[in-house]
């Protein structure tokens, strides 16, 4: 049976890109704890994000348009985040999974680093300890619906971000006092001397 | 390193309370105490080499399972800041001892172990990262879990549990520059 294939077609170059980059996103996944084992049932045959073209998990970032930032990053593994993502050809996008990626978690220690968005541009934030993969599914859905509203052909809409978009970095912490875990409502100060 | 003259063939079988005996006649004030089958001798740093030299080589605690240190500041009735605690098992009667020891500032070395068992090795490295003791005769003290370029102990009580900012000193890559 011929498929109705019409000899010639017209379209903005745009929005042509943008539907070819959004339904074949290609994460990195940068899985360190816990959500990665949710990362991994949202690729498996169950969630199958295969469903939405990503499911294509490449290990070398020079494949790869979508970062996935799964799990807590440390002090010491931040610079390799941050010399993967800028391994990662354009255009990509990251998506950062879960409360540790996102702001720190549970893990407000001095070896932790409170969010990687503070140090990588971050796309869309997923929350959850750690998220259902419906939620992952979800925020690659929005990101898609993202690319198709903002995307360009030759990604001036990056260009336009310059400007760093994360919290800012906290003052430093007094060295004389600690701040005491475990009454989250109000952080409690405790000083040594 | 030096070769052990361990005779792992020769079956040391030793009551818990003949090791003391034998010990305190070798060692002067040497202080003991148990608890259930928890045994403990607690040493001087100047005697703890030869201590954990002869637990090996004469009442054959052959395995050094573990290693670890703890910093008493403001803990109640604390006389000494630091204590460093091995952990040692003769594989061969399954007897444990724990030999303890305490430091304090500004002379925080030890004798490395590293000669006695090699297991030492990264035990060592990770006392020196988390509390700044040295480990004298250690054949490569370097931190083990934090950053090389990291500065401070971070286990020691007088650390902010925040840290010092070096969690936040990290240059910002933004879309522009990636």
């Amino acid at each position: 049976m011929a498929l109705a294939i019409p000899d010639f077609m017209l379209a903005k170059l745009d929005p042509l890109a943008n539907w070819v980059r959004a339904n074949s996103l290609w994460p990195m996944p940068f899985a360190t704890a816990c959500c990665g084992i949710e990362l991994m049932a949202t690729g498996a045959s169950k969630h199958d994000i295969a469903r939405f073209g990503a499911e294509v998990m490449r290990f070398s970032p020079r494949q790869c348009d979508l970062m996935i930032v799964a799990g807590r990053v440390v002090m010491k593994m931040l610079p390799v985040l941050q010399r993967i993502w800028m391994q990662m050809p354009e255009p990509k996008w990251c998506i950062s999974m879960g409360a540790c990626a996102s702001s720190g978690g549970v893990f407000d220690t001095y070896a932790v680093v409170q969010g990687v968005d503070r140090f990588i541009p971050v796309d869309m934030y997923v929350p959850g300890c750690p998220p259902r993969p419906e939620q992952l599914i979800q925020s690659i859905l929005d990101l898609q619906d993202k690319i198709r509203a903002s995307g360009t052909l030759q990604g001036t809409e990056f260009e336009q971000r310059i400007e760093h978009q994360g919290p800012l970095p906290n003052a430093d912490v007094p060295a004389d006092v600690v701040t005491a875990p475990g009454d989250y409502k109000k952080s409690r100060r405790v000083s040594l001397n | 390193m030096p070769a052990r003259n361990v005779d792992r063939t020769k079956r040391i079988i030793m009551p818990f309370d003949t090791i003391i005996t034998a010990l305190k006649g070798r060692f002067a004030d040497l202080a003991t105490s148990e608890f259930r089958d928890n045994r403990r001798v607690v040493v001087a740093p100047a005697q703890l080499f030869d201590v954990l030299k002869s637990l090996q080589e004469e009442h054959g605690f052959d395995l050094l399972f573990e290693m670890t240190a703890a910093d008493y500041l403001k803990y109640p009735n604390a006389v000494d800041r630091f204590g460093v605690v091995y952990g040692l098992l003769n594989t061969v009667t399954g007897e444990r001892v724990f030999v303890k020891t305490v430091l304090n500032e500004p002379d925080l070395t030890l004798p490395s172990a590293f000669s006695l068992w090699k297991g030492a090795d990264w035990l060592e490295r990770e006392i020196y990262d988390m509390y700044g003791i040295l480990f004298d005769g250690h054949p490569d003290l370097r931190r083990i879990l934090m950053p090389e370029a990291f500065a401070g102990h971070p286990l020691r009580k007088d650390y902010p549990l925040r840290g010092r900012g070096e969690r936040h000193n990290f240059p910002v890559i933004t879309r522009a520059n990636s």
